[in-house]
């Protein structure tokens, strides 16, 4: 090790990206992953970090409406992207029925895989509104986590597709009967 | 207690108090900290396994711009270590590196890849020693020393104890059965990785905020390390993100964020990397274990010699207690008359072990437990029968002196064996399938602290005001498990009112009364009682100035759901935060506070404190597994476990801490294991971390998890609150060998040590088809110089808890003649 490393003089990146429907403007060191930069740089600290390396999905967040490991995705790679974090997920006050099905079950121990499991469920929900236990469980099955052992957040997940549903079907049916009347 | 009481609180499936935060991102754990001025610490660990430190040249990495300050051993002369005994560690190694990964300089600078580049520009010149990778080596090698306090080699501790002649037992048994076991180590892997942030206050007060499960003893540390008034620090305890003993041993960063921060009057920050948790570990004791037990022949124990040796790594860390645990807690699941436990805990030159959930304990029941299927299928016995024909009873003594209250195993084994169908499937399912069972039981709190005193060991203080608010403060730890939540439950229901009426102050030692942590499953039923004392004397005040503005008795007053009022007159009635401020104008600011001590323990030998607590809880489990015999892979369909738990405090909370020990447990049985390998020789040798990965560390995901039904047995215990025992740790224990049982009457091999691969199923099938022992397991116990054993006279044979001296004569003689006869 003779040669003494010189920092090198980086300038910042910088890049729009539509956050939880609000848009953001954000500069960062180059290097960093859309990860640290939701962090370490938008302060929404919502989203977890357990490998850095791709491996326990604990920073899953959805980049244009796909799951995605944000510790894996550079953020100068998102110009131009919305990002739908844990903190997007309550409407308001009013909490999404991902995350009243979890309070209500048990989905949620340590709390540390919640938002990375919440948000991979959205995806998943979003694109299947009936998956079957198995497919939920094949979903979830890149979110590591280490209190529930899955079981109350399969539960979740489950409970919460069906309070979906029937809030579409009911909603839907008062639609019709509007529009009958 | 008596006559069954209807609850609001207690007993109701309710969404945790501290729900909401966790679902919506809101809650912060260390990591999601940030202070204005915050700098960053990196840490350059050893790349040698055993070796010395010669010279550490830092003026290159000190002069790198951005770099505020380099720290290394020097700065840190005074060792740590959470038990007294084994202070041997120290935040930054001076001198002596022994594990890769041990930390010996820090770097803090602007950001973490600054600190990162700068780490490289340390020079280090090691002088590298020979390694110690096994027990059995650290044994063979004594001269070749990981540390120089102990009394010879590297022998860590030593510990035997002997309650009865166990010899004669054993002679006097119609079976003696003697069976080797292995326990692979693992690591906790809680998904949040460690972290700590560091502030140093104006005038030379240090505030620390870190992912620990016992702030009060890292308070202690960090008061000796640092040479400073304990009362001018203050650690706060974040929510872990996981814990499982992970987090219970003060680590080397916290003293050098603390140190660090104090130094520059700016805060410093450290995250540990997912490697970095591998390296600092303080995971499962590898545990080799030989069991002589003798039976009756009716299947009966009459006494049992327990060996164990335990692979310690290179720091002391809990290892004192991790040694009494692989043998102290074995009597409490069966009678067993007389019982004789030699322990011995060997440095070697890798991470250090620790406590992980069941800390000592799942090791010995991994053994127990199989060989009573041996002695089952040897005897001709159904292994559900022959377990249930010895459970041990209530209210009764050990031989080892433990005091065992409430006791519901039998009605858990009797739940498991009709809820899985036991009779018709145990030796009856077609080839490649089988059901296995396993029992035990775990103290609901360890009842002495780790450094004695006889102070509480845990405080509650709960504060009232005429707005109605209710704040109640406990250095307790939320972990996961939901401690915030059994605080609110027990002040809610004592004061009729809703848990979202209570705010919780956790874990702040500049704040809270002192609570020794989250280990030990201890944290519902002490930190319960003392906030069932605070609250019942808030509730003696709320009463007497309800009664008198009701003009009422006393004795009539009722707080329920939020209305304080009088039984049977439904117009003497008032809101509860009415009541407060007719309290608080008769009684002045509102404040009360409880406090809890564990009993005594009725054990008076030394070192009769390890072991003993309050209430035990009790756990049976039957496993279903498919064996397929050409790949060896083994798929678990269901698993039904019933736990004795006194009373499920918010049942969605205590399933949810069942099915989450039986997950940690199966991934321990299949698959978990924190393993080395040695270099080739051209490369050093050394010793290396096999997978310092979530990706190489195996761990059970969502499609691998079978469905767990879960049984709850509530028989209320009158020393824990409501009746509440634990129930984070007990369930996980009796899996692994209800695993190995079940893979017996699936396909008739043994498996006799954790993780039970497909590979070794398939070397035991091959043995089986060759006509051999169809065993993997563990051959040989190495000759250890376990000490002369404590000798202690069963309460059963007349004795009163005291070392007995002339026992040990008296039964060194008679095997002295009985070896000359």
């Amino acid at each position: 090790m003779n040669a003494v490393a010189k920092p090198t003089a980086q300038r910042n990146a910088h890049i729009r990206l539509r956050v939880n429907g609000e848009e953001v403007e954000v500069s960062f060191a180059p290097y960093k992953t859309l990860l640290e930069v939701l962090r370490e740089d938008l302060d929404l600290t919502g989203t977890k970090h357990g490998c850095e390396l791709g491996e326990c999905g604990a920073c899953a967040v959805l980049v244009d409406g796909e799951p995605l490991l944000s510790c894996l995705k550079l953020a100068i790679e998102c110009d131009g992207s919305a990002i739908e974090t844990i903190e997007g997920l309550a409407a308001g006050a009013e909490l999404h029925p991902l995350q009243a099905a979890f309070s209500d079950h048990g989905g949620s121990q340590c709390g540390y895989c919640t938002p990375g499991v919440l948000m991979t469920a959205k995806a998943l929900l979003d694109a299947e509104p009936n998956p079957s236990r198995e497919r939920i469980k094949e979903a979830l099955s890149g979110n590591l986590c280490r209190c529930t052992g899955y079981q109350q957040i399969v539960d979740s997940v489950e409970d919460a597709a069906r309070i979906i549903n029937e809030t579409t079907i009911n909603e839907t049916t008062a639609n019709q009967k509007r529009a009958g009347a | 207690m008596n006559a069954p009481k209807k609850f609001d609180v207690i007993g109701h499936a309710r969404r945790r108090v501290d729900g909401r935060d966790k679902v919506t991102g809101a809650l912060r754990y260390a990591d999601d900290l940030k202070l204005p001025r915050m700098l960053h610490m990196k840490l350059l660990r050893s790349p040698h396994p055993h070796a010395l430190i010669e010279a550490i040249d830092v003026a290159r990495a000190q002069a790198y711009p951005g770099v505020h300050l380099v720290l290394t051993g020097k700065d840190f002369p005074v060792p740590f270590g959470i038990m007294p005994v084994a202070q041997d560690e120290h935040p930054l190694a001076p001198e002596h590196v022994r594990y890769v990964g041990d930390p010996v300089a820090a770097v803090v600078a602007k950001d973490e890849q600054t600190a990162s580049e700068a780490l490289a520009l340390i020079d280090v010149k090691y002088k590298a020693l020979p390694t110690i990778s096994t027990p059995e080596e650290a044994l063979a090698q004594p001269e070749a020393r990981i540390h120089d306090y102990t009394d010879a080699g590297n022998i860590h501790r030593n510990q035997s104890f002997e309650f009865g002649d166990v010899e004669e037992a054993l002679e006097k048994s119609d079976h003696v059965f003697e069976d080797l076991f292995f326990y692979e180590g693992d690591n906790h892997m809680a998904m949040e990785q460690h972290a700590s942030l560091a502030r140093a206050e104006g005038d030379g007060k240090l505030t620390i905020w870190s992912s620990t499960q016992d702030p009060h003893y890292l308070h202690r540390q960090l008061a000796r390390v640092l040479q400073m008034s304990a009362a001018h620090i203050r650690v706060i305890a974040c929510d872990n993100g996981g814990g499982f003993g992970g987090k219970c041993d003060p680590a080397g960063h916290e003293f050098v964020v603390s140190k660090a921060a104090l130094m520059l009057g700016r805060p410093v920050k450290i995250c540990l990397t997912r490697e970095e948790v591998f390296y600092l570990h303080r995971g499962r004791h590898p545990v080799l274990m030989k069991f002589r037990t003798g039976v009756t022949k009716e299947g009966k124990l009459t006494g049992m010699h327990l060996q164990t040796l335990l692979d310690g790594g290179a720091y002391g860390s809990h290892g004192p207690a991790s040694t009494f645990y692989t043998g102290v807690l074995t009597p409490l699941t069966y009678e067993l008359p007389r019982f004789k436990f030699e322990a011995c805990r060997m440095f070697t030159n890798k991470p250090a072990c620790g406590p992980k959930r069941g800390h000592g304990t799942p090791q010995p029941r991994f053994g127990q437990e199989i060989q009573l299927d041996k002695i089952a299928e040897k005897l001709k016995l159904d292994p559900a029968q022959l377990r249930l024909n010895m459970v041990t009873k209530p209210n009764t003594l050990t031989a080892s002196w433990l005091k065992i209250g409430s006791n519901s195993l039998a009605e858990c084994i009797r739940q498991v064996v009709d809820g899985s169908g036991w009779k018709q499937k145990h030796g009856k399912l077609p080839q490649g399938r089988g059901v296995g069972i396993a029992c035990s039981s775990y103290m609901t709190g360890a009842g002495v602290s780790i450094y004695w005193n006889k102070m509480p060991h845990t405080g509650v203080q709960l504060s009232l005001d005429r707005s109605g608010q209710v704040t109640v403060f406990c250095g307790a730890t939320e972990v996961g498990q939901g401690s915030d939540d059994v605080l609110a439950a027990v002040v809610a229901e004592t004061l009729g009112i809703t848990t979202r009426e209570v705010r919780c102050i956790t874990g702040d030692t500049g704040i809270t009364p002192i609570d020794l942590g989250s280990y030990s499953s201890r944290v519902t039923l002490m930190m319960g009682n003392a906030a069932l004392q605070a609250a019942g004397r808030a509730r003696e005040m709320l009463v007497a100035a309800a009664a008198e503005q009701l003009e009422v008795l006393p004795e009539s007053i009722v707080l329920s759901q939020g209305r304080v009022f009088a039984a049977g007159d439904a117009n003497k009635s008032m809101s509860f935060a009415e009541c407060v401020v007719y309290a608080e104008t008769k009684f002045g600011t509102l404040g009360t506070v409880g406090s809890y001590t564990p009993p005594k323990p009725p054990g008076k030998f030394k070192a009769a404190g390890v072991g003993p607590s309050p209430a035990y809880s009790f756990s049976a489990c039957v496993v279903e597994v498919e064996v397929d015999e050409h790949t060896g892979w083994i798929t678990v369909p269901k698993i039904w476990v019933a736990h004795d738990i006194g009373r499920a405090l918010n049942p969605t909370l205590a399933h949810g801490q069942v099915i989450g020990g039986i997950y940690m447990g199966l991934g321990e049985a299949l698959m978990e294991e924190q393993v080395f390998r040695r270099l080739p020789p051209k490369l050093s040798n050394a010793l290396v971390h096999k997978i310092p990965s979530l990706l190489e560390y195996k761990s059970i995901t969502s499609l691998d998890m079978p469905d767990v039904e879960v049984y709850l047995v509530e028989d209320p215990d009158p020393n824990c609150p409501f009746g509440a025992k634990e129930v984070g740790q007990g369930p996980l224990l009796p899996v692994m060998p209800a695993v190995a049982n079940a893979v017996f009457d699936a396909v008739g091999v043994r498996i006799d040590e954790v993780p039970i691969t497909p590979e070794k199923i398939l070397r035991a099938l091959h043995l089986k088809r060759e006509g051999k022992n169809p065993r993997v397991g563990p051959d040989h116990f190495p000759d250890v110089p376990y000490v002369e054993p404590t000798y202690v006279i069963p309460p059963g044979e007349g004795g009163d808890g005291t070392e007995s001296k002339m026992a040990v004569r008296k039964s060194a003689n008679t095997r002295a003649e009985r070896a000359a006869s």
